[in-house]
């Protein structure tokens, strides 16, 4: 066959098909979990509204309209960013349940991302195609590192709109206009764009625990959790036990930098450092501004500059690049 | 012409056990050639690493290419079914031909479209509602609609009823088939597949025991039918295998003049399955 009657076919195209293929497999977890979960929870505030409203009346005492609307009124400068900090600290801890979410979805994809196909031997079409390990590898790590976190920030953003409207039809059926309170448009977008910005930071730190899950997913001949889990958590163990005749303090940096990263740092932003949050906790900071802090770009910047954070992606790439590496030999898992 | 496939000293071991021995195979394009072994024999490994997707020792080149090193190349130009159902089951079909339009270049939509019309299958149902007939349909479409050089297909229509199996060959020989290409394949229904075959190859314990074209398998083999009397006669020639049938014996021979054995009785041309039997004696004892 001339070369005419080819199809253009780029490496960028192929990859792309790839990441497309893993979202057809995995749309039920990467798009419709945090999309349920955010109508579930927008599902339950409007009925705690109604409930609310019910008891209201029941009980007699109405919520007095212009009387909130005087207190709005009154409102300083330095009030109205308080309460947009506070608003803020709720909108962003408000997805909390689809960040635990995506943690677990993403997990388990890539636990099952090089060994499912190998279980079902599906995979001998997908090597019947000419498609490179590499590129297949790095397409399951973008989908779960990416695309998958991309589409929780979709389900947040849906969930935060919904509260909003949620909020503003409730004081409106009250007679306050809440849309200069809560629809600032500059916040909503900066806060969608700090949601965008933290999905690239929040792949990086989680190299390490993408990279032993698709080891672990790549070398398993069968239950890719049990080696992926039980690995360092007995090796944590045995670190521990090793401890008690030690005075140097190990066993805590292991579980904390070794297995903990291994394990949970698929964590969305689970490379915030807990003991800031704490001293600002004990200084009573407003907790807008403790946010605003603490995922500040000054304080992502400063994560690129720590060891713990380069050591954990120069591990993650080693660990994906030794799937790539399984990937090519290991077709079958029983072979 | 250059070989499509050829192999030197090809070795492979799993532990203790030798699944490929030294293994020496040529196969010349626009060929059909089946692999025929027991189980176990080393088909699969052989197969395996034609398509760069097992390790071995010695050489091998497929269309001259290395497959160790060279899969991905490789695999623009060579295509397998491996074996029924490996399809994976969430996929749509719809999605299937999207897939393999966007990443094999030599892959024709509209020709797998036209082949997918003549079955029952729909864009829009998943691999999983679909028969195992359907799956394996669907998987020869997408391969047909392939433009490669060699296809390899391990055991495709096992556990096929008779309508898909005959089907499936139909389709190959009249619809993909021509002197540009080369099937290599294997397959226990050796019976169904025999008249198509232009050369056979025999796989026993790793290593290759017969080689040889349909034709010479003619020349060479003969199956004579020898009443009691002769069969002493008979035995004296070294058959290669020896069945009883209704107080006759069937002798099976190798490279033996045929006007002799036509004295000792009727003359047959052997079956590939009898050859196979013959060649294959005591390979479970």
């Amino acid at each position: 066959m001339n070369a005419s009657t080819m199809n253009p076919i780029t490496a960028t195209s192929k990859f792309l098909w790839q990441v497309k293929r893993e979202y057809w497999e995995h749309r039920g977890g990467f798009l419709w979990t945090p999309l349920i979960i955010a109508l579930v929870m927008l599902a339950f505030m409007a009925m705690g509204l109604i409930t609310a409203e019910f008891t209201a009346h029941q009980n007699g005492f109405t919520l007095n309209g212009i009387h909130l609307d005087q207190l709005t009124s009154h409102i300083d400068a330095d009030a109205m960013a308080k309460f947009q900090g506070a608003l803020d600290v709720g909108l962003i801890t408000m997805g909390m349940p689809i960040r635990i979410a995506l943690f677990v979805v993403v997990f388990f994809y890539a636990l099952g991302a090089l060994y499912n196909d190998r279980a079902d031997r599906s995979v001998l079409f997908w090597k019947s195609l000419p498609l490179s390990d590499t590129q297949t590898v790095l397409a399951k790590v973008t989908a779960g590192l990416v695309l998958a976190p991309a589409l929780a920030v979709l389900g947040m953003i849906v969930l935060q709109l919904g509260f909003l409207i949620l909020m503003t039809l409730y004081a409106a059926i009250h007679g306050i206009n809440a849309l200069p309170y809560l629809w600032s448009p500059t916040h909503l977008v900066a806060m969608w764009v700090k949601l965008a910005v933290l999905i690239p930071v929040n792949a990086l730190w989680a190299l390490p625990t993408m990279g032993w899950l698709l080891l672990c997913s790549s070398y398993a001949r069968s239950k890719p959790f049990l080696w992926a889990v039980m690995l360092p958590i007995v090796a944590g163990v045995i670190v521990s036990w090793a401890q008690i005749t030690n005075s140097f303090s190990f066993s805590g940096w292991f579980w904390r930098h070794i297995v903990g990263r291994i394990l949970l740092s698929l964590i969305p932003e689970s490379w915030i450092n807990l003991d800031s949050l704490r001293a600002l906790e004990h200084a009573n900071a407003d907790p807008g501004i403790a946010l605003g802090n603490l995922l500040s770009f000054g304080a992502i910047a400063d994560q690129f500059a720590s060891p713990n954070f380069l050591i954990g992606v120069a591990a993650g790439v080693a660990m994906i690049a030794a799937a790539i590496w399984l990937r090519r030999s290991r077709v079958e898992a029983y072979a | 012409m250059t070989a499509v496939v050829q192999a030197k000293g090809l070795s492979k071991r799993y532990g203790n056990t030798v699944a490929l021995d030294n293994v020496n195979l040529e196969i010349q394009p626009g060929r059909i050639v089946g692999l025929v072994g027991p189980n176990g024999a080393g088909k699969t490994t052989a197969l395996k690493a034609i398509l760069g997707l097992a390790e071995f020792d010695g050489q091998l080149s497929v269309l001259g290419l290395d497959p160790r090193t060279h899969r991905t190349e490789l695999m623009q130009q060579v295509c397998f079914i491996a074996d029924v159902a490996v399809l994976p089951r969430w996929l749509r079909v719809g999605d299937a031909v999207d897939f393999v339009g966007g990443v094999h270049p030599r892959f024709s939509r509209e020709k797998c479209e036209k082949l997918l019309a003549r079955t029952k299958i729909k864009p829009t149902q998943r691999v999983r509602e679909l028969s195992k007939g359907m799956i394996v349909q669907l998987h020869l479409a997408l391969v047909m609609a392939i433009d490669a050089k060699l296809l390899i297909l391990d055991e495709p229509t096992l556990g096929l009823d008779i309508l898909y199996r005959k089907e499936f060959y139909n389709n190959l020989l009249g619809d993909y088939f021509d002197e540009q290409k080369t099937i290599l394949v294997t397959t226990h229904q050796i019976e169904e597949i025999e008249h198509i075959l232009t050369d056979l190859l025999f796989i026993k314990e790793g290593r290759i025991v017969l080689d040889a074209t349909m034709d010479d398998v003619g020349e060479r083999f003969a199956e004579v039918m020898v009443n009691p009397d002769k069969a002493d006669a008979a035995r004296a020639l070294k058959p290669l295998y020896e069945r009883q049938v209704f107080g006759k014996s069937i002798f099976l021979f190798d490279g033996i003049d045929k006007a002799r054995l036509a004295e000792l009785g009727e003359l047959h041309k052997p079956s590939v399955a009898d050859l196979f039997v013959a060649t294959m004696k005591g390979t479970y004892a």
